[in-house]
């Protein structure tokens, strides 16, 4: 059996607010193997967002511990984090969030520039990857000329250029009307054949159906985790 | 993050926002510019002072005789024969006194073959020539010996060479002062004007005693009306100075309550007191100028904390694809200095024209200095760094899930 890419042991999180402390994330305990597609599912409020924020190292939590490829990130500095999420993880967000002023071509390989790769090497993997999600011949054009579904491409691909350890997508269909997502899902599912392993946050439950495992929180908890049953149709 | 890539996107940022950028760089232009004309004007007024103070001579002042009284008449200040040439010589002697030249001057008509011109006769001795730093521009000082036989030989200034011999070359010509023909035996070096705006050039410089016999007359033989001093720094000034009035005192027979019959002038204090002058001013310019330079620097610190605040968000999606906190402040220091650097490279350009304009059209004397130039751009570095670290620190330490969640 592999070593689980994500192994997350009693982590919880609490936030200071005016009426006390207030635990989000009262310990979970998950693990995620390599190859995985994995569907974090739950109401606003469950504590699966604050579960993610763990998971993509953006935050750190109040106790428990995370072993992300390994290595114990719960008390790493915030260098230390950033650079793990340059190497080890992609992202993909709601609003795709590329930086408008850049080419796609430059934002897809900015992850790249944060790792000290030279010029040439990152304007040719930006290519592949772009290449990749079908997107190739728009390289030199600005995010505002391409369509939601297309920038969410190419945000796929800025996750992947650095050839991460695994993909987290927070409600990446959120902004995209339903016959898109089915694409973009289509994406991530092709993605996740080639072996990359796919973590997805998501409250619509036909998305999550296009996981393979679907995790689900509730009140900082996990309440259930199983594989997903054979599409019905 | 690699500062090649880094100064690209700097360099797009302040694309993104031209108008913007251009505003916020106006502040710098204007700020380094008035700091170099200022520099200019100022260091240019010193430089002018400076060249009038040199040609004068240093740590001077001139020892007068007294005003003597006749029928009610007061003549006023070296009126009177109450110095003379043993006095300069006692002068002389004292600790700390370099040199020491009576003289004796007036305006004379001077005659030339068919022209004529009226010109400052001074009768001197050779530390005269010395004390006042006249250099001998062609052919040769005259000497003791001139003095002591009063020969009848003439130093003349530029001026008074140009207006009586025209094109010629006056050395060994011969010309008349007060009907005396007086051999040109050289042709003094030119300073032009002196602190109160006459031309030292228009001068003829004769041996003390020929002047006294030829040309001025002297009711006694010996009597001088001015003593010139020159001491040998300016520390000594005060004490040469005493020491001169008590010497002179002890020399006449002066009681004490009697007041002095002579006077004496400092020279040098008033240069230096100019020299003073110009030098606060210069910095006065300068310290109003940086003032706007600062003003500047503050205009590019409220551009950049505004640009942090609308890109809180780009800033988020590059902490979460790996951008660490230094990463953001050097990207936002970079863009702050790129526009201090640029407003400061025009300014120095721009600063520079009208400093040269100001004098092709008013003909005021301005220094450019490399020094200026590298200090105001020092100071525009310094600038850029200054008000954007704040900014930039404040990017830094963003949260980015906060960063990510602004809209």
């Amino acid at each position: 059996m592999t070593d689980p890419v994500i192994r997350v042991v009693g982590l919880g999180k609490s936030y200071e607010t005016a009426a006390g402390l207030f635990p989000a994330l009262k310990g979970v305990d998950l693990e995620i193997r390599p190859g995985e597609f994995i569907a974090i599912m739950g109401p606003s409020g469950s504590g699966k967002s604050t579960f993610m924020n763990l998971l993509g190292c953006l935050d750190t939590p109040s106790s428990g511990d995370y072993f992300l490829a390994g290595q114990n990130v719960a008390h790493m500095d915030k260098d230390a984090l950033a650079i793990l999420r340059n190497r080890t993880l992609g992202f993909v967000f709601q609003g795709f969030n590329l930086l408008p002023r850049m080419s796609l071509q430059d934002n897809v390989a900015l992850p790249l520039v944060y790792s000290g790769v030279d010029k040439e090497t990152r304007r040719a993997a930006a290519r592949e990857m772009l290449d990749k999600v079908g997107l190739g011949k728009y390289a030199d054009s600005l995010p505002n000329r391409i369509s939601g579904g297309q920038q969410q491409r190419v945000a796929i691909a800025r996750a992947l250029v650095n050839k991460p350890q695994l993909i987290l997508a927070d409600e990446p269909t959120g902004n995209l009307d339903s016959h898109t997502s089915e694409e973009i899902m289509a994406l991530f599912g092709e993605l996740n054949r080639e072996g990359i392993t796919v973590v997805l946050v998501t409250h619509e439950p036909d998305i999550a159906a296009h996981a393979k495992r679907q995790v689900r929180f509730l009140d900082g908890h996990i309440v259930s985790d199983h594989l997903t049953e054979a599409v019905p149709e | 993050m690699m500062l090649r890539a880094m100064l690209g996107e700097a360099w797009l940022a302040m694309g993104a926002n031209r108008l913007r950028s251009a505003l916020t760089m106006l502040g710098m232009v204007i700020g380094v510019g008035a700091v170099v004309i200022m520099m200019a004007i100022g260091q240019g007024a010193q430089y002018a002072v400076q060249q009038t103070i040199s040609t004068m001579g240093s740590n001077l002042f001139i020892v007068l005789s007294g005003s003597f009284t006749a029928a009610g008449v007061r003549s006023g200040s070296a009126g009177g024969p109450t110095l003379n040439v043993a006095d300069a010589e006692a002068i002389a002697e004292l600790d700390g006194v370099v040199n020491v030249a009576p003289t004796h001057q007036g305006r004379r008509q001077l005659v030339y073959g068919s022209q004529n011109w009226s010109a400052n006769v001074i009768g001197t001795t050779p530390p005269y020539l010395e004390a006042r730093a006249w250099t001998i521009a062609s052919g040769a000082a005259f000497g003791d010996s001139d003095v002591r036989s009063a020969t009848r030989v003439a130093l003349i200034g530029k001026t008074t060479a140009q207006n009586l011999f025209g094109d010629e070359n006056p050395v060994g010509k011969t010309m008349r002062i007060q009907q005396n023909p007086f051999i040109v035996i050289g042709v003094l070096g030119s300073k032009g004007q002196n602190l109160d705006g006459n031309d030292q050039d228009d001068t003829v410089i004769i041996p003390l005693t020929t002047a006294q016999r030829k040309v001025f007359g002297t009711p006694f033989l010996g009597s001088v009306r001015m003593i010139m001093v020159q001491a040998d720094s300016a520390e000594n000034m005060e004490r040469v100075m005493d020491a001169t009035t008590s010497l002179l005192r002890q020399r006449h027979r002066l009681r004490e309550g009697v007041p002095d019959d002579f006077f004496m002038r400092n020279l040098s204090a008033a240069a230096e007191s100019e020299a003073e002058t110009t030098r606060t001013m210069s910095i006065l310019l300068g310290a109003i100028a940086s003032i706007s330079l600062l003003v500047g620097g503050i205009g590019i610190m409220n551009i950049m904390l505004v640009s942090v605040t609308e890109r809180t968000r780009e800033i988020g999606i590059r902490m979460a694809i790996g951008a660490r906190q230094r990463d953001i402040l050097t990207q936002f220091l970079l863009e702050a200095i790129m526009i201090s650097f640029a407003g400061c490279l025009l300014g120095l350009f721009l600063g520079l024209a009208i400093a040269l304009g100001i004098n092709a059209f008013t003909g005021m004397v301005i220094v450019i200095s490399g020094t200026a130039a590298l200090v105001a751009f020092a100071v525009a570095a310094t600038v850029g760094i200054f008000f954007g670290w704040y900014p930039a620190r404040k990017a830094a330490r963003l949260d980015p899930i906060e960063a990510l969640r602004y809209q």
